[in-house]
């Protein structure tokens, strides 16, 4: 418990209150490109998009732990999604017209081909992953493909007294 | 520290076996292991962070910072790599090893698996031999593994397996929904489908209950306890007896010498990162392909200037794991039951004897695929993104069959662990550096059995599939990996004795799948369980002579 609360203590004067961002590691701009990106992956229908599943929670969460080494390549993706937007239609990718986003980002993901593929691979991780990490908001996805939730099958459904399966 | 009569490198499949066997034979026993000891509630089930997908870290270790390897790809480049990255070759680290969170297949090797040079030649170029020990050698030992780590299935209906001497200990699981699909097509094809020899509990056994049949299963602990590994069969036993202690969280870093060319002992970094001593009349090194042969080859000194065993540049070649081909198959109707370990089905009818092929491989149904793997797997033309992605995930995820498996790997010796002569651990020591490649011959045995997997799948009512055939730039030895300590008899063309003793060392041994020539068409660890009993055996008959001091 110590080490959470330091933690949080860390982020509230290192990053959170010093740039106002509700976000552990992302400023609020650069979340909400994020969030624009990741929907034109995922996007909504008559399930949640992957933004609207908590996909930006995960990876701004993951970018304070396990992809720490994959922050500048966020920080300089983000923008060049961003400059791209401004190219194409003279604002930013959140405030594109949602027919622009995806021309947008599928000029992106020409150009910036390894950002790209790094954004896709953490949305999806994101939105079919554990919802512990912060993504997959109430397991949206997995009741989405059909799948028990919660995942616990066997206990539920095995005798063991009887020592073999039903 | 008081001197013990063995110190073992490892507490996983090999070692946690040889220490029982030693223990319970009366030698005093210390056994080191770098990670902790994890307990049923480490479970966890997380799809993004266990010992198979390792996207957030490895669950059983080793952790990220502090221990990288360096990898050489096919054009020569060299990288440093973190252990939860795939090049790195991992295996788990802690008690137990690999065995905490496999996926439990157990796997007797055939006959000819032992005699590979004998029945095919080895091709230009490969360093393929025959195994100085032969099947018969080693079926007391598979029957040993087979009853005391615990067993499920049932032999009868693969008439290829090598002659046995009685059933296995449990039946097999009762069948899932992909065995009802896929074995009537088998039987079409005149094949000869069984169950899946699985080192897991169908029924109650060794005072633990059977599988709870989740999904959650390979590269993961499992929750009822009903994996069987070496963490909840020999290790416990091994510490009942008195003799052994078990010391954890303690990293080997040489094996220490006299001047007379024996070995005296292991230094190693203990829990609080202080380096250490422990003296002892044998050392026994189980710690896994890699860092086995890295331990032999980090223990230099003036007898033995390029390692320990090295003298003929032997050490660390012959690296070897599988590599899996298959097919996915894709049906107009639920292949997907929710019911675990997944994996159910087999057959060996491929393993031997096509014309052209030096082996070929045992193919089975995959494990239960959790949707994170579902997301690269989609009917080829699927948009990799958007709409029709997130559609083709609904429509698919439940009705897809991957029939796959682990190929007859032709050895190099080029392909082979040596040290790096820049990057260091976290201790100071030198990391294992990995390079070359299996033989050609492998990738051409994999192809065969790709069209063999898709063959079965169409036979099964695939409306489509897709061949799983990538050709990988580099070793795939990973959770598999074996045969850098190669067993021989000739000192200049292997590491160890056909007894696992170094031929150089008669005081210092190596247990554990580095000492395998070839690594079969199937899983490993029965083979490297049957090895340690087979070992430790004769260890404890040579300790009873002469106690390895001359």
């Amino acid at each position: 418990m110590a080490g959470t609360a330091a933690t949080g203590a860390v982020c509230i004067t290192g990053c959170s209150w010093r740039n106002s961002s509700r976000w552990e590691f992302l400023s609020n701009a650069q979340a909400e490109t994020l969030a624009a990106l990741a929907d034109q992956i995922i996007p909504e229908d008559d399930f949640p998009s992957a933004s609207q599943a908590g996909v930006v929670v995960y990876i701004d969460r993951q970018l304070m732990g396990p992809y720490r080494r994959h922050r500048g390549a966020y920080q300089g993706g983000i923008e060049s999604a961003d400059q791209i937007s401004r190219k194409f239609c003279g604002v930013a990718l959140a405030q594109a017209r949602p027919t622009m986003r995806q021309e947008v980002v599928s000029a992106l993901a020409e150009r910036f081909r390894e950002f790209f593929e790094m954004v896709r691979e953490h949305t999806m991780e994101g939105y079919y992953g554990s919802p512990r990490h912060g993504g997959n908001r109430d397991a949206v996805s997995w009741r989405m493909l059909g799948l028990k939730e919660p995942p616990l099958r066997g206990r539920a459904h095995y005798d063991l007294s009887k020592g073999r399966g039903s | 520290m008081n001197r013990v009569n063995a110190v073992i490198v490892g507490a996983g499949a090999a070692g946690g076996i040889v220490a029982k066997q030693l223990a319970a034979a009366g030698l005093s026993v210390v056994l080191l292991e770098r990670g902790p000891w994890y307990t049923p509630a480490d479970c966890r089930k997380d799809d993004l962070r266990n010992q198979r997908t390792t996207v957030l870290g490895n669950a059983f270790g080793p952790e990220d910072l502090g221990f990288p390897r360096v990898v050489v790809d096919a054009g020569g480049v060299a990288r440093i790599v973190r252990p939860s990255d795939s090049a790195y070759q991992n295996n788990a680290a802690c008690v137990g090893g690999g065995t905490l969170s496999y996926g439990a297949q157990a796997w007797r090797y055939m006959p000819q698996d032992f005699r590979m040079k004998s029945v095919y030649g080895a091709p230009a170029g490969s360093s393929l031999e025959d195994w100085p020990i032969g099947y018969g050698d080693l079926e007391p030992f598979y029957d040993q593994a087979e009853y005391e780590i615990g067993v499920s299935g049932d032999y009868a209906p693969d008439p290829f397996h090598g002659p046995r001497k009685r059933r296995l200990p449990m039946p097999p699981l009762p069948a899932n929904r992909e065995w009802e699909i896929l074995e009537p097509a088998a039987r079409r094809l005149g094949l000869h489908p069984f169950a899946i020899p699985m080192l897991r509990n169908s029924v109650p056994y060794n005072d633990r209950g059977p599988c709870m049949r989740c999904r959650w299963c390979v590269g993961f602990a499992c929750e009822v306890d009903a994996k069987n590994g070496s963490q909840n069969t020999v290790i416990p036993q091994a510490l009942a007896t008195g003799n052994c202690e078990l010391r954890m969280r303690c990293t080997a870093t040489e094996i220490l010498m006299d001047e007379r060319g024996h070995a005296r002992g292991v230094e190693y970094i203990n829990e609080d990162g202080r380096r250490e001593q422990q003296l002892s009349d044998v050392v026994v090194v189980s710690a896994c392909a890699i860092e086995s042969a890295r331990l032999l080859l980090n223990s230099k000194s003036r007898l033995f200037p390029n390692g320990l065993g090295n003298r003929y540049d032997q050490v660390g070649r012959h690296l070897q794991g599988h590599y899996y081909t298959g097919a996915l198959g894709y049906f107009d109707h639920d292949t997907y039951d929710d019911v675990g370990p997944g994996a159910s089905i087999a057959l060996c009818d491929y393993n031997h004897g096509t014309p052209g092929l030096c082996g070929g491989g045992m193919l089975a149904n995959e494990f239960i695929r959790l949707p994170i793997h579902m997301i690269d797997r989609l009917p080829p033309g699927t948009p990799r993104w958007g709409q029709g992605h997130k559609q083709a995930m609904r429509e698919w995820h439940r009705r897809t069959i991957v029939v796959m498996g682990p190929t007859q790997q032709i050895p190099t010796a080029e392909a082979r662990v040596t040290l790096d002569p820049a990057v260091r651990d976290k201790w100071g020591a030198p990391v294992a550096r990995i390079q070359g490649n299996s033989h050609p011959h492998t990738f051409e045995i994999g192809a065969v059995q790709a069209k063999r997997a898709q063959a079965w799948l169409q036979e099964a009512g695939a409306i489509h599939t897709a061949l799983m055939n990538s050709r990988p730039q580099m070793i795939s030895a990973g959770q598999h990996q074996a045969g850098t300590c190669r067993m021989g008899n000739d000192p200049r063309a292997s590491v160890v004795t056909p007894n696992c003793q170094l031929h150089d060392v008669e005081n210092v041994f190596v247990i554990d799948g580095s000492v395998h020539v070839s690594n079969g068409g199937f899983n490993p660890a029965l083979t490297i369980m049957a090895i340690a009993y087979y070992a430790s055996a004769a260890l404890v008959r040579g300790w009873k002579g002469t106690r390895y001091r001359s």
